[in-house]
C-alpha cells in the first residue's frame, strides 16, 4: 500500500529495483528500505523470535531494536529498516538468531 | 475539559473573537491559542504589528482588533493552525471564514460541504468560496466558506462528502 | 587510524547545528550517521515547527533539514559527513570505533567529541504488544512521509503527546483513518493547539484510557481498551473493542547516550529528561573536558531546543579547541538566551527541573 498523492509531499521513487522475499519475486524503488519495500507488498512479518518463534515485524525504523533482522543474501541479522534495496536482493525471514556461515 | 478532549468550550472561544460589530465591519483574525508555548510565528508574520507576543516567546498572543486588517497572512503561517479570519460584511445572514486546510483532494468553489464544529461534529452546511494555495502558505491551504451567521461561534471546520 | 579534530556522533538537528557552529569558527569537523541520510528525525517532520525564528518555526521539519545540510555544504571544506557509519565504542584515549556498511571497522581518535545521538521510542507493556502491526509512532511517520508507504488502513493512536498527535494528523493526512488516540493520563500532554486540530477532524481523545491487549495471530487484528482510574489502574467493565491493523505506540522517548556512557561520563538518572543522561555544564560539557553533548541525548525535548543546544556545544567545543571567534560571548548569549525562551514556559518547567539536575557547575 503506497502513497499515492499527498497535500505536504511528493514521493519520487527512485527506478524499480527486483529482489526477491522467501523466494518469491517481489518489486520496490531504488532509495527506500527493505523493511519500507516489503511494508508496502503487504508483508508484515519479517522474522520469528528466537525462542518462542512469535512473528516479528517492523517497530523502530532507526536501526535501534532489532526487530525487523532479516537474512540478506545469506548474511543474518541485517537491519532491514535501514539498509536500502538493492537489485537481486535476496531477502528471507529469519527464524531465531540466524547463522553466520 | 480542553485539557481532555482538545475542544475548546464556547467560553474559550468568545475570549477570541472580537465585538460583533467587529465581525460585521469586515474581515478580522480570531487566534485560537489558549495554551503557553514557546512559539511567535504569528507575531513575525503579520504586516501590520496587529499580533503581539512580546520578549517571552511563551506568552499567548494578542490581537489587535483596531489593527488587524484580516488580511490573513498568519493563517497559513501558525504552526498550529489556530488562526482563522472571521467576515461578517458580506451580508447580514452569513458570514465567511478563512480556514487552513491540509487535506486532499482541496475542494473547488462553488462546492458544498459539511460544516465542522471544535470537535468534528457536522453541525451545518457550508459553501465554498475559494481556495487560496500560493507559494507564500507554503502548503498550507486557506479556504474560505460562507456559513449562516447562527454558526459564528461553533463552525471551526468542514468535510467533503 | 584516522585522526579527527571534531567527531560529532550524530546527524539529527542537534549534531547539523553543532557541526555548522564549530565549523563556522574554524574546526574542522567529521559527523557519523548510522543510516544513509544525513537529517535525523527531520526528515519526516511534514509539520510546521514551534518556537522563534531563530529556530526556522513555521518552517517544516523537513525543510529545516534542506536548509541545515545546505548550510553543511557551505563549510564543505571543514564538515565531512559519514554516512551508514556507526560508532560502536568510545574509550579513553578518545578513540570511538566506528562500523561502516556493516563491513569495515576502524577507529578514529578525536580531540573533541559531541555527543548528538538523539533519542529511541519508549515500549508499552501488555499483552500482544510484540505482534506485527504495532509499530513505533514515530517509525510509522518514517514509513508514511519518507518512503511514502502506508502503515495500514485503521490506526489506533496510543499516548497524547506531540508525537502521539502530531502523527496521528499526519496519518489522515496520508488518508488513513485513525479512531482514536488514548493516553493513560488524565490530560493531554501535546500542545493543546495540535490536539485540538484533531478533535476538530472528529478524531476521539481518550484521556485516562489504555490499552489492555492486542488480539491477533500472525498480524494485529484489534487492540482492547480500556479506563484507568487516578492511579493508572485499569476500571473493570470499560474495556471496548477497536478492530484495526495499526497501533503506533507514542509514550515518550529515552535519551540515546550509551555511546559517551562507555567513555566513562558522569551518568545520573533524571526522570523529568526521560531517563539516564550525562551531567552537563551550561555549555554542554560532560564531567571529561572535551567531550560534549548536545539534543535530545541529553534529555529529551523538542527539535527547536535541539538545534540551538547544537548550535551552543559546537561553539563551544570548537573553542576548547582553539577556534575562539571573535563575537564568542555574544553568540554563546545568543544561543542561551534560545533556550532560555524556549524553556521558560510552563510547558518548560519539567525540562527546567530536570537540568537543575543534570547541571554541572563551572569551575
Amino acid at each position: 500500500m503506497r502513497i499515492e498523492q499527498h497535500p505536504i509531499l511528493t514521493f519520487d521513487r527512485g527506478r524499480e529495483i527486483n529482489f526477491t522475499f522467501n523466494g518469491q519475486p517481489m518489486k520496490g524503488y531504488e532509495g527506500e528500505t527493505i523493511a519500507a519495500a516489503l511494508h508496502a507488498a503487504g508483508v508484515k512479518v519479517l522474522a520469528k523470535s528466537p525462542e518462542k518463534h512469535r512473528p516479528r515485524g517492523f517497530y523502530c525504523a532507526i536501526g535501534n531494536c532489532a526487530s525487523c533482522q532479516m537474512t540478506v543474501d545469506g548474511e543474518p541479522n541485517v537491519r532491514t529498516c535501514i539498509t536500502l534495496l538493492k537489485e537481486g536482493m535476496k531477502v528471507e525471514s529469519q527464524e531465531g538468531k540466524g547463522v553466520i556461515k | 475539559m480542553f485539557e481532555k478532549t482538545g475542544v475548546a468550550s464556547r467560553e474559550m472561544v468568545m475570549t477570541k473573537f472580537p465585538p460583533i460589530e467587529r465581525i460585521n465591519r469586515g474581515p478580522v483574525a480570531v487566534v485560537e491559542c489558549y495554551q503557553k508555548i514557546p512559539c511567535n510565528p504569528c507575531q513575525t508574520a503579520c504586516p501590520f504589528g496587529a499580533i503581539r507576543i512580546g520578549e517571552d516567546i511563551n506568552e499567548i498572543p494578542c490581537r489587535d482588533e483596531n489593527v488587524c486588517t484580516g488580511c490573513g497572512v498568519c493563517v497559513a503561517k501558525c504552526p498550529g493552525l489556530s488562526i482563522m479570519i472571521v467576515d461578517g460584511s458580506k451580508s447580514a445572514e452569513t458570514v465567511e471564514f478563512r480556514i487552513p486546510y491540509e487535506f486532499l483532494p482541496l475542494p473547488e468553489s462553488g462546492e458544498k460541504v459539511t460544516g465542522l464544529d471544535r470537535a468534528g461534529k457536522p453541525i451545518c452546511e457550508a459553501k465554498v468560496i475559494r481556495v487560496m494555495n500560493p507559494a507564500s502558505f507554503d502548503r498550507t491551504p486557506v479556504v474560505t466558506l460562507e456559513v449562516s451567521r447562527e454558526y459564528l461561534y461553533d463552525f471551526r471546520n468542514f468535510r467533503r462528502e | 587510524m584516522r585522526e579527527v579534530e571534531l567527531l560529532i556522533i550524530g546527524s539529527g538537528p542537534a549534531g547539523l547545528c553543532a557541526a555548522i557552529s564549530a565549523a563556522e569558527s574554524g574546526a574542522r569537523v567529521l559527523v557519523l550517521e548510522r543510516t544513509f541520510k544525513p537529517g535525523g528525525q527531520l526528515i519526516k517532520q511534514t509539520h510546521m515547527f514551534f518556537g522563534s525564528e531563530s529556530q526556522y518555526a513555521s518552517h517544516r521539519g523537513v525543510d529545516i533539514a534542506g536548509i541545515l545540510l545546505k548550510k553543511v555544504e557551505e563549510f564543505g571544506d571543514r564538515i565531512e559527513i559519514m554516512l551508514n557509519a556507526t560508532a560502536v565504542g568510545f574509550y579513553e584515549d578518545n578513540v570511538v570505533t566506528v562500523l561502516k556498511d556493516e563491513k569495515e571497522y576502524f577507529k578514529i581518535r578525536a580531540k573533541s567529541v559531541i555527543c548528538a545521538t538523539g533519542a529511541f521510542e519508549k515500549s508499552l507493556a501488555f499483552p500482544n504488544n510484540d505482534l506485527p502491526g504495532i509499530y513505533g509512532a514515530g517509525a510509522v511517520q518514517t514509513l508514511m512521509n519518507v518512503y511514502g508507504v502506508k502503515p495500514g488502513d485503521r490506526v489506533l493512536m496510543v499516548g497524547a503527546g506531540n508525537i502521539g498527535v502530531i502523527v496521528s494528523y499526519q496519518l489522515m493526512q496520508a488518508g488513513i483513518e485513525v479512531v482514536a488516540v488514548l493516553d493513560a493520563a488524565p490530560r493531554i500532554g501535546a500542545y493543546l493547539v495540535h490536539a485540538s486540530k484533531l478533535a476538530r477532524m472528529g478524531v476521539p481523545i481518550l484521556t485516562s484510557h489504555t490499552v489492555k491487549e492486542a488480539i491477533g495471530k500472525d498480524c494485529l487484528e484489534a487492540a482492547i481498551v480500556c479506563e484507568v482510574d487516578d492511579k493508572f489502574r485499569p476500571i473493570p467493565g470499560t474495556e471496548k473493542r477497536y478492530d484495526v491493523d495499526v497501533l503506533c505506540i507514542s509514550v515518550g522517548l529515552s535519551p540515546l547516550n550509551e555511546i559517551i556512557a562507555m567513555r566513562g561520563v558522569e551518568m545520573k538518572y533524571v526522570p523529568q529528561l526521560s531517563g539516564q543522561v550525562p551531567m552537563r555544564t551550561e555549555n554542554c560539557e560532560t564531567s571529561i573536558p572535551g567531550i560534549f553533548v548536545a539534543g535530545d541525548a541529553s534529555g529529551i525535548e523538542e527539535a527547536s531546543s535541539a538545534m540551538a543546544e547544537g548550535y551552543l556545544a559546537g561553539l563551544c567545543a570548537a573553542a576548547k579547541l582553539g577556534h575562539v571567534p571573535e563575537d564568542f560571548d555574544r553568540r554563546r548569549a545568543e544561543y542561551l538566551k534560545q533556550l532560555d525562551g524556549l524553556r521558560s514556559g510552563p510547558v518548560g518547567d519539567r525540562i527546567r527541573a530536570g537540568m537543575k539536575q543534570s547541571e554541572l557547575k563551572e569551575e
